[in-house]
């Protein structure tokens, strides 16, 4: 056998997939940032320059800010940022008070009917929201919440996967501190409140990142239940203004809302990597 | 097939990212493992011995020195080329496949002139199986098995392509006292009936003496000693190697050199004929311990333990680093439990002395 | 005892409450609206119980048209997107130098707006009088081309997509996959390497069984997200999908219930329980055949 022969083939064969396989990881990752380039640019293109290139180009010499004007001032943009704001923050605080009391009376307090609550509320979490969207339409039309605050974010308030996830994670705290604090007269609410909540911190903020990106980029039921432009969602607000805003030409000017629109999520998930990939691969397809 | 290794060194680069010196976990290694030897690496966990199982395997490659099997020069040769088997700690069976599966796998990597007929891995396959012992359970997937029949699996899977050298991670780790006990004599016996060369790492010390031909004593990367099980036992070259074989350990009291005599505390113990003064670390094997009306190491007694042939003493003294001694004497001698002290002579050749600073041996002739 | 209930009950309510209003009901009601004939959502009147919305539903063209969109889209896009994010795992799992940079750059689609990002897509694609955009341009150098893909032929409308679907749905089966592939024993590989194992045996016989279980999961869960697709489609072919015949069945169900062609709760019912017997069906089946193939 000749051993020089194997270890330089073998050295010369390593380095080869090495190459192939960075070469094709950096497609990839082309293929996934171009959009994101290619909407950054454009946005920075004047219209004129924008629409004189019968040929795209790559790149631009002159850069503009004035279609973020626009954005601002020929659409309610700010209109929409602020509503889907005021949108994500109630839904995400109403849904973690409601999840949160769920999920400490199915860990830690004792009644008669739990199991079988529980066990009712796992059965929910296989019903997707497709099917009950057509009644919650019904209702909340004949409440008269339509083009309202209320009428957006009720249906939205409750998880039975977050009051699973939660449960779960409060299950883990042993039952001794729970004692400790009853022989200490510590009421239930402040057990709560005092060690449950700090201790199933991590917990809560993965939920909460995620109802965040959720609610930030909902689109079906807002445009079911809104009609009124002073009501849109940025993802109802972008197709309004695709459809209706600018003049149907003005690609940079849409093209600077996309990104006004993209930018808040793409900084809180550089923030929070490493918490939001966690959190997504524990539970949570998108949508 | 003899393996040789030439100053071996394998280092890595430091994790911690304030410290830029490389962490090294073998330093300078050489050592002959002559053919058909069974030999236990052994060493405190984290002293190298399982990166040295891999360098020998090839899963890694040294930093600088040569490794050989026979007149070939492995070294940085690819794991697949060098003919080795190596059971894993964990077993490493593949859950997903059975037994029968698991063993044939390895020969179904071969291509080409080297493939055997379906027929010829059967064969081969069931031979291993069959020196192991697991014929019987061919059908079995690993989940379905106990910790020493996968133990088993593992070994004939390491077997099955005959390979120049066998190497096993603490393959006694996962299992049972009992198992331990059992598969330990079966190692030994498939070691013998293949005569393939075989090195086992393993962190007891006592499963090492039992079985193997030579033990090589490791600890921060560096070979304390190498030699027969007796002969290391009963020749330790520094303190570190002394401590660790034997059970129980031995007891190491602080001690002094002064004008040929060898004196724990203010007790003169041996004869230490033309040895310069100096202080010392004095060890003395449990064995060494031979308790007298009149002997010169005065202890306090703490209990006695019958186990039927030899009694366990337990006593402490002042000059001890540890806070129990233990000494095993023989049932027949008189020790009264209800005594408040004990005075022992001690066996000369069970009598080690170190020097205190290097903790180095010190060869000294003791009367 | 009875004040404990009474208060377990408490920090439920608010949970029940929702839960009971937005999803008990309406599932219970949806069914009874896909049974009411004739419906008439301003008099909330209707005159007969019977099979007659599902037998609308199933004539009516652009529910056809869904049903195929819908179809085409789930059997293109997730084998695709479920072996392009495998063959990206596996190598993305085999460096270590810019692995985290990698991980971070393909989560990105994952936390963008579906709508934004579909707008640029479009732009990408679409032929406009002024131009034939980035795509066009592209297929030019090969001298192919021009094709419009957002207004022209059904084929090209599908392809774009099929296209920004893989996209968007990738980040999270990559990422799924990559800690599956994390979480295999590297022992195994140790062991695979030393038997000289072949890198593609060891792909499909250590590897893939043993990420197995984590693989048949994406499938499930992919099957079931490309049936529910619809903002992918609005994001580039706008709200009128029916016009651009490109609907699919959940933009089938939210036409009928809202929009220019709204208005009509009963057909809405009839079509979503329609869907979910297909998702159902499909997610049975996909079990059943994990089960035979997930062994341990």
């Amino acid at each position: 056998m000749n051993y020089d022969a194997i270890e330089v083939r073998t050295r010369r064969r390593e380095r080869l997939r090495k190459g192939f396989t960075y070469f094709c990881l950096v497609i990839w990752a082309l293929m996934v940032l171009f959009p994101f380039y290619w909407m950054l640019l454009s946005s920075l293109k004047s219209y004129s320059a924008y629409n004189s290139e019968y040929v795209p180009r790559f790149f631009t010499l002159s850069p503009t800010l004035q279609n973020y004007t626009d954005a601002f001032t020929a659409v309610p943009l700010a209109r929409y940022f602020l509503n889907t704001l005021i949108f994500t923050l109630a839904t995400t605080a109403i849904m973690l008070l409601v999840i949160t009391l769920a999920a400490f009376a199915f860990a830690r307090l004792n009644f008669r009917g739990k199991d079988l609550v529980f066990t009712f509320f796992l059965a929910l979490m296989m019903i997707p929201t497709e099917l009950v969207v057509i009644t919650n339409f019904v209702t909340i039309t004949d409440w008269n919440l339509r083009n309202t605050f209320p009428g957006l974010i009720l249906p939205s308030v409750t998880s039975v996967f977050y009051i699973y996830l939660l449960r779960e994670n409060f299950a883990q705290i042993p039952d001794e501190l729970y004692y400790a604090a009853k022989v200490d007269g510590t009421s239930d609410f402040k057990y709560l409140l005092r060690v449950m909540l700090p201790i199933s911190r991590p917990t809560m903020v993965t939920i909460t990142i995620l109802k965040v990106i959720e609610c930030w980029n909902s689109y079906v039921w807002p445009r079911l239940i809104t009609d009124d432009a002073n009501y849109f969602l940025v993802s109802n607000g972008i197709q309004e203004i695709r459809e209706n805003g600018f003049g149907r030409e003005n690609i940079p000017a849409m093209m600077a809302a996309v990104v006004v629109i993209s930018v808040p999520l793409i900084l809180l998930f550089l923030l929070f990597r490493k918490k939001i990939m966690a959190g997504v691969s524990r539970g949570g397809t998108k949508g | 097939m003899k393996v040789v290794l030439e100053h071996l060194t394998k280092s890595f680069p430091s994790r911690n990212k304030k410290v830029k010196e490389p962490v090294i976990a073998v330093n300078d290694f050489s050592f002959e493992i002559p053919d058909g030897e069974l030999i236990g690496l052994l060493g405190p966990s984290g002293c190298g011995k399982s990166t040295m199982l891999n360098l020998i395997c090839g899963l890694q490659t040294p930093t600088s020195g040569k490794i050989y099997f026979g007149e070939d020069d492995v070294t940085n040769l690819p794991p697949e080329n060098r003919g080795v088997g190596l059971v894993f700690q964990n077993y490493a069976l593949y859950p997903h496949l059975t037994v029968l599966q698991n063993i044939l796998f390895p020969l179904q990597n071969l291509k080409g002139a080297a493939r055997p007929s379906k027929e010829e891995m059967m064969n081969k396959a069931l031979d291993a199986a069959r020196l192991v012992q697991i014929e019987r359970l061919l059908e079995r997937k690993p989940s379905e098995m106990s910790g020493g029949q996968q133990q088993r699996v593992a070994i004939a899977r390491a077997l099955v392509k005959r390979p120049r050298v066998l190497l096993l991670d603490e393959p006694l780790s996962n299992l049972d006292a009992r198992l331990r006990l059992q598969t330990r004599e079966e190692i030994r016996r498939i070691q013998r009936e293949t005569g393939i060369t075989t090195v086992f790492v393993t962190h007891d010390q006592e499963e090492a003496m039992s079985i193997s031909d030579r033990i090589v004593v490791m600890k921060a990367g560096l070979l304390q000693q190498i030699g027969k099980p007796q002969e290391v036992y009963d020749d330790p070259v520094n303190l570190f190697v002394a401590k660790f074989l034997g059970t129980p350990p031995i007891n190491v009291f602080e001690g002094e050199v002064r004008n040929g005599l060898l004196y724990i505390g203010e007790n003169s113990v041996l004869q230490a004929p033309g040895a310069p003064d100096r202080k010392v670390w004095i060890g003395v094997r449990p064995e060494g311990f031979l308790p007298e009306q009149a002997g010169p190491l005065r202890c306090t007694l703490s209990g006695v333990e019958v186990m039927g042939r030899d009694i366990s003493v337990v006593a402490s003294h002042p000059a001890c680093s540890a806070a129990a001694i233990r000494a095993i004497i023989s049932a027949e001698s008189a020790v009264d439990p209800k005594a408040e002290t004990v005075r022992f002579a001690l066996k000369p050749n069970k009598v080690h002395v170190f020097d205190r600073e290097s903790e180095e041996r010190l060869r000294i002739e003791l009367k | 005892m009875e004040q404990k209930n009474a208060k377990g009950w408490l920090y439920l309510l608010p949970a029940i409450a929702f839960l009971g209003v937005f999803m008990v009901y309406p599932l219970v009601d949806v069914f009874v609206y896909s049974f009411e004939e004739g419906y008439n959502s301003a008099s909330q009147t209707f005159f007969g119980v019977g099979l007659y919305n599902y037998s609308y539903v199933l004539h009516d063209p652009y529910f056809l048209q869904a049903l195929k969109n819908t179809f085409l889209l789930v059997i293109i896009t997730v084998p695709l997107s479920t072996g392009l994010a495998l063959l990206i795992s596996v190598g993305l799992s085999s460096i270590q130098k810019l692995k985290d940079l990698f991980q971070t750059i393909y989560f990105l689609p994952y936390v963008t707006n579906t709508l934004a990002v579909g707008l640029v897509f479009m732009i990408l694609f679409k032929r406009t009088p002024y131009t034939d955009g980035l795509v066009n341009l592209m297929l030019h150098w090969f001298g192919a081309g021009p094709i419009d893909f957002i207004d022209g032929p059904h084929w090209a409308k599908m392809f774009v997509l099929c296209f920004y679907t893989i996209w968007v749905v990738m980040p999270f089966k990559i990422l799924i996959l990559t800690s599956a592939l994390a979480s295999v024993n590297q022992d195994y590989y140790n062991a695979a390497r030393i038997d000289g194992t072949s890198r593609s045996r060891i792909f499909f016989r250590i590897t893939l069984p043993m990420i197995s279980p984590m693989l048949f999961y994406l499938i499930i869960t992919g099957f079931i997200g490309a049936f529910k697709a619809y903002s992918d489609a609005v994001a580039i072919f706008g709200t009128d999908l029916n016009a651009a015949g490109m609907n699919t069945m959940v933009g089938y169900v939210y036409d009928m219930l809202y929009g220019d062609s709204g208005g009509y709760p009963s057909y809405a019912s009839a079509a979503a329980i329609i869907l979910f017997a297909i998702v159902l069906t499909i997610t049975c089946i996909n079990l059943m055949v994990s089960r035979k193939h997930v062994h341990y």
